[in-house]
């Protein structure tokens, strides 16, 4: 019995510890990896997870020619190096962050409208501790506010 | 240790329930794992899709109703009050999915008075917005507080568009945390039908317009994430497979729109540092019964949704 409210315990207390880091994660992506996209106006789009080490996600977008955007991924400090690549739809690389020391933004235009991919991954560590780095991971777009008519390539 | 029962009862239920909660809010992604195998979109958006199968977790962005309105207006459109709905039919939506697309119409709406300058109607909008913001349950999407900041700042555009922004990040991150994300897609597809129906109206009224006809031959590639995003609630929800049904018969119109591209090529400026993404696009020019039948199922669609 005395196990059964351990164990209970200690879910309960996993899972609202759980509940907790998605609230923080909400706030991670507008107070922190927002500013990042600055100049760039945010889309408005929230996309934001709670990974860790070794943990990949895939983020699918339109991009439009004569468009200039900003791809901004932030993972929160307890996290390994993020890694992103920006592939396209035959998973090409067309940008590898690891490249530039792990640059939290890539700044790009599209010379024609294009659906691309962006693959994020969470770096490991060789440290060996039970503890696995556990933490946000905000990726955000924004693109230029320009109103003019579009550039011709 | 004696155990009470009552306490042994209470930790049961309190576990049971953060797991049931924790549960359906991790449903999200489970759902858009499943989603992978089952879009059906255009050649190229299949390639995507088998690609995604690879992937842990998978996050579509659609495009805003802000960026539609800015890529409307770069391609030379005029500003033309009559093609938005009115605000005065807000208290007529009852319903989620009435309110939800509706709200999404109304997003659109408003990015696009913006853009133009038009200061009176982006607020007339941004209320009408909030008022079935409020009626779906999305808390403080549309705070009081950012209805003074847009008007005390209301004759400064790029504030103006800082501040929509907040309230689509608002809106969207509170129904994707309170796992209701089938009503942040319907609110996507709102917004995206009404920027597709401004752009089509605009363009069937203007001589020379390829600019924008260009972009909205564009949108078939969100149609596709669109369609792969709503498939994955089509079974489960009446109210999203109708709404999948409608996206399906504009992709068949979509289909006849020929358009390859080439491989891209990243050509980074030394200077600025910004890479341009380089590819040629071959479009065959659009032939104006398909033109003319995609302007009318995007009409019929949309007048459906505000009537």
């Amino acid at each position: 019995m005395k196990r059964i409210i351990f164990i209970a315990l200690f879910l309960s207390l996993m899972t609202i510890s759980s509940i907790s880091i998605n609230a923080q994660c909400k706030n991670f992506a507008r107070k922190i990896c927002m500013l990042e996209l600055v100049p760039y106006v945010h889309d408005g789009m929230y996309n934001a997870a709670v990974l860790q080490e070794g943990d990949a996600v895939e983020l699918f977008k339109t991009f439009y020619s004569g468009q200039e955007y900003r791809i901004a991924i932030c993972g929160a400090d307890e996290l390994p190096k993020v890694q992103f690549q920006v592939l396209d739809k035959d998973r090409n690389v067309l940008y590898d962050n690891k490249n530039n020391d792990y640059a939290r933004v890539w700044d790009f235009s599209m010379q024609s409208s294009q659906q691309l991919v962006i693959s994020i991954q969470v770096q490991t560590t060789d440290d060996l501790s039970d503890n696995i780095p556990t933490g946000c991971v905000a990726f955000l777009i924004g693109f230029m506010n320009k109103e003019d008519s579009f550039d011709q390539f | 240790m004696k155990i009470n029962f009552k306490v042994l009862t209470v930790v049961a239920s309190i576990t049971m329930a953060t797991f049931l909660f924790s549960c359906s809010s991790d449903k999200k992604d489970d759902g858009n794992k499943g989603a992978n195998n089952e879009i059906d979109t255009t050649e190229q958006n299949d390639d995507l899709m088998n690609s995604m199968n690879q992937a842990k977790q998978v996050f579509y962005s659609l495009p805003s109703p802000i960026e539609t309105a800015m890529l409307i207006k770069r391609a030379g459109a005029k500003y033309d009050e009559s093609l938005l709905n009115p605000t005065t039919n807000a208290p007529n939506y009852m319903g989620n999915k009435s309110m939800a697309l509706n709200l999404g119409i109304y997003s659109a709406d408003l990015s696009f008075a913006s853009l133009f300058d038009q200061t009176q109607t982006s607020i007339k909008y941004m209320s009408a917005s909030k008022t079935l913001a409020d009626n779906i349950g999305i808390l403080n999407a549309i705070s009081p507080e950012i209805m003074e900041r847009l008007e005390s700042n209301i004759n400064q555009k790029d504030s103006i568009i800082d501040i929509i922004s907040e309230t689509f990040m608002n809106s969207n991150s509170f129904l994707k945390e309170n796992d209701r994300a089938e009503i942040a897609a319907m609110i996507l597809v709102g917004g995206w039908i009404e920027g597709l129906y401004i752009a089509t109206q605009i363009a069937k009224m203007t001589d020379s317009a390829e600019e924008l006809i260009d972009r909205i031959i564009d949108q078939r590639l969100s149609l596709g994430t669109l369609i792969g995003l709503l498939e994955q609630y089509s079974e489960d929800s009446k109210d999203i497979a109708s709404v999948y049904e409608e996206l399906l018969k504009l992709k068949e119109i979509f289909d006849k729109i020929e358009v390859t591209t080439s491989k891209i090529e990243p050509v980074t400026d030394p200077v600025t540092k910004v890479t341009t993404l380089k590819a040629t696009e071959e479009k065959a020019p659009l032939d104006p019964v398909v033109f003319k039948a995609l302007c009318k199922t995007v009409a019929d669609y949309r007048n459906g949704i505000v009537k």
